[in-house]
């Protein structure tokens, strides 16, 4: 049973990241220095919109008072923070820096900044996507939680509030994970936790009005400078097409003796 | 390689004043195998670790995990009943400490992506995520944009915490055998593991199944998911993925999701049925041994990198591939 009295004073920060759209083929850069991030079309980690939408969700059930959307990157990702804002979210902070989000940034400094955050604004959850498709780390959270130590729910395809302690499912290889976690606790989202919202227009308009405090991230006094090096990044090796069958018969046939897969 | 990893780590040997004798081995996190023993995926980390060519532990959690981990010849630490990773972390922090481990590695699975992290946390130390090739003691390669571009790293850290991606390496076979066991103890902590359901169908995973069976936007229903798909799931021993088209469109739900926001596999065969091929989708596929694709589109993406591609009516071929398998 829901029992949105522990809750009352809650807040909860979500942290959404600016990446180049999935739909986007992404190109390496002659040089090698990285993926080409100019004039490519970006938008919301879509593991981010899944925490935004989970967050809204709390709050729509009584369980938060506040939902603050926190992104760290460039003066752009203020798109991504009004994106929040209109899907629901009270008020946003951005952290500024030049640095690509996507290499230079790495986990460890954005985790350092966000808990700075979280000493700031006292949040009793965060809640993260479970990782950036531009990255692929899939570490901010955890990094958070054993930063702050404070349990930690990862690949989370559901939350339930109880009095004391939220309980959560965990996409694990082996199928689904329960497990129960005293708060405050950082929850990163799968896939599977809900379908986000769409922004309706009226929404967007209104985003405008709500609170979005900027702030340079060197500002915090956390080292952000990369400890992992990029050496280099380069395309991965290309599969070659094979051939096209007639029929059926000689796929079953190639798959059989040719392949040797079945 | 193993001859340039023993190279560097002789290199520090000699610039550091370390005073444990254990200064230059690797920790295995075997964690995750829980009940049923030494996970596949661990086998092929194990591979992963004798290429750094240091001694190698292990860290389990189970009883029956720990005397598996064991039979690979190393000295196992057994952190019993660790389940959650605010348990296991401080627990592998604290072996990193008394023992100066230079690398301690898991599986790119659920407990190293969940667990590694939180590890980096209380070490000051920035993980490597699903290492995919061993360049050197702290030199890997990796993937970035779901494998759309690989990167070359280098740890600058004293101690370098990876996750490895298991199809990247060879599974290593148990040789030397009777490492001991030493118990040790696992912190309290705030979160508790209340319970694991594998999926209730018995069905192959879709992470770790040897032939994964997709369908499409094309398949127009869940329906004909169950009725047309499903028999050559069933008859291949397949798991079933979907297109984010698929998911999106609600035929089946998005934990079956393969591509960039939902599993990566590479698993020896896969099956594309009715699948553009959005690059999407190829991203969580791309690394397929053998990829099969059928689409009565003959222009259809898919087919630039499928192995066997067959132009037909999937509600015609898939019923006759299943009969004549």
């Amino acid at each position: 049973m829901l029992r949105p009295s522990p809750f009352l004073q809650n807040k909860a920060l979500v942290c959404v990241k600016r990446v180049i759209d999935y739909a986007v083929k992404v190109r390496v850069a002659k040089d090698k220095s990285g993926v080409e991030i100019k004039n490519v079309k970006m938008s919301m980690n879509p593991f981010c919109e899944i925490a935004v939408e989970e967050g809204i969700r709390m709050k729509e059930k009584g369980l938060l008072t506040e939902l603050i959307a926190v992104s760290i990157g460039a003066e752009k990702s203020q798109e991504v923070l009004r994106q929040s804002l209109a899907m629901g979210a009270d008020r946003a902070i951005l952290l500024t820096t030049d640095m690509r989000t996507d290499q230079e940034l790495q986990p460890l400094a954005v985790a350092k900044l966000l808990q700075k955050v979280v000493e700031k604004e006292s949040p009793n959850l965060v809640l993260c996507g479970k990782q950036s498709i531009d990255s692929d780390s899939n570490q901010v959270g955890q990094i958070l939680a054993g930063l702050l130590n404070w349990p930690q729910s990862t690949f989370t395809s559901s939350i339930d509030g109880t009095a004391e302690a939220l309980t959560t499912e965990r996409e694990v290889d082996a199928g689904i994970q329960t497990m129960k976690l005293s708060l405050p606790a950082v929850i990163t989202a799968d896939l599977r936790l809900n379908d986000p919202r769409y922004a309706t227009l009226p929404n967007l308009m209104k985003a405008k009005k709500k609170p979005l405090e900027k702030v340079e991230a060197a500002s915090f006094g956390v080292d952000l400078a990369p400890k992992m090096k990029i050496l280099s990044v380069e395309d991965p090796p290309v599969r070659a097409a094979g051939v096209k069958v007639a029929d059926v018969d000689e796929l079953v046939d190639k798959l059989k003796n040719e392949a040797k897969v079945i | 390689m193993q001859h340039l990893g023993r190279r560097l780590s002789g290199l520090q040997k000699a610039a550091s004043s370390s005073s444990s004798s254990r200064s230059f081995s690797t920790l295995v996190v075997t964690a995750g195998d829980a009940q049923a023993g030494l996970a596949p995926a661990t086998q092929h980390v194990i591979s992963a670790a004798k290429v750094l060519g240091n001694d190698i532990s292990f860290l389990a959690t189970s009883k029956e995990a720990a005397e598996k981990a064991a039979a690979y010849g190393g000295k196992t630490y057994l952190a019993e009943g660790a389940r959650t990773a605010d348990a296991l972390a401080p627990v592998i922090a604290d072996l990193q400490k008394a023992h100066g481990f230079k690398h301690i590695l898991a599986a790119s699975g659920d407990v190293g992506r969940d667990c590694l992290p939180r590890v980096g946390a209380l070490l000051d130390v920035q993980p490597v995520s699903d290492i995919l090739e061993i360049l050197g003691d702290k030199k890997f390669k990796r993937p970035m944009y779901a494998g759309n571009a690989i990167a070359t790293v280098e740890v600058t850290d004293d101690v370098v915490l990876a996750t490895v991606r298991p199809t990247a390496f060879p599974p290593a076979a148990a040789e030397g055998g009777g490492g001991a066991i030493e118990d040790v103890s696992v912190p309290s902590c705030k979160s508790e593991f209340v319970s694991e359901s594998t999926k209730t169908d018995d069905k192959p995973q879709l992470g770790s199944a040897n032939v994964v069976v997709a369908g499409g936007r094309a398949l127009q229903s869940s329906e004909n998911f169950d009725n047309v798909l499903q028999p050559l799931c069933d008859k291949m021993t397949a798991a079933m993925g979907a297109s984010r088209a698929a998911v999106d469109a609600g035929y089946v739900p998005n934990d079956m999701q393969v591509g960039q926001t939902g599993k990566v596999v590479a698993p020896d065969c896969y099956v594309a049925v009715g699948i553009s091929g959005a690059i999407q989708h190829l991203a969580g596929m791309k690394d397929s041994k053998t990829i099969v694709a059928i689409n009565k589109d003959p222009d259809a993406p898919i087919f630039s990198i499928a192995d066997y591609g067959l132009v037909a009516d999937l509600f015609e071929a898939v019923p006759e591939m299943t009969k004549k398998i």
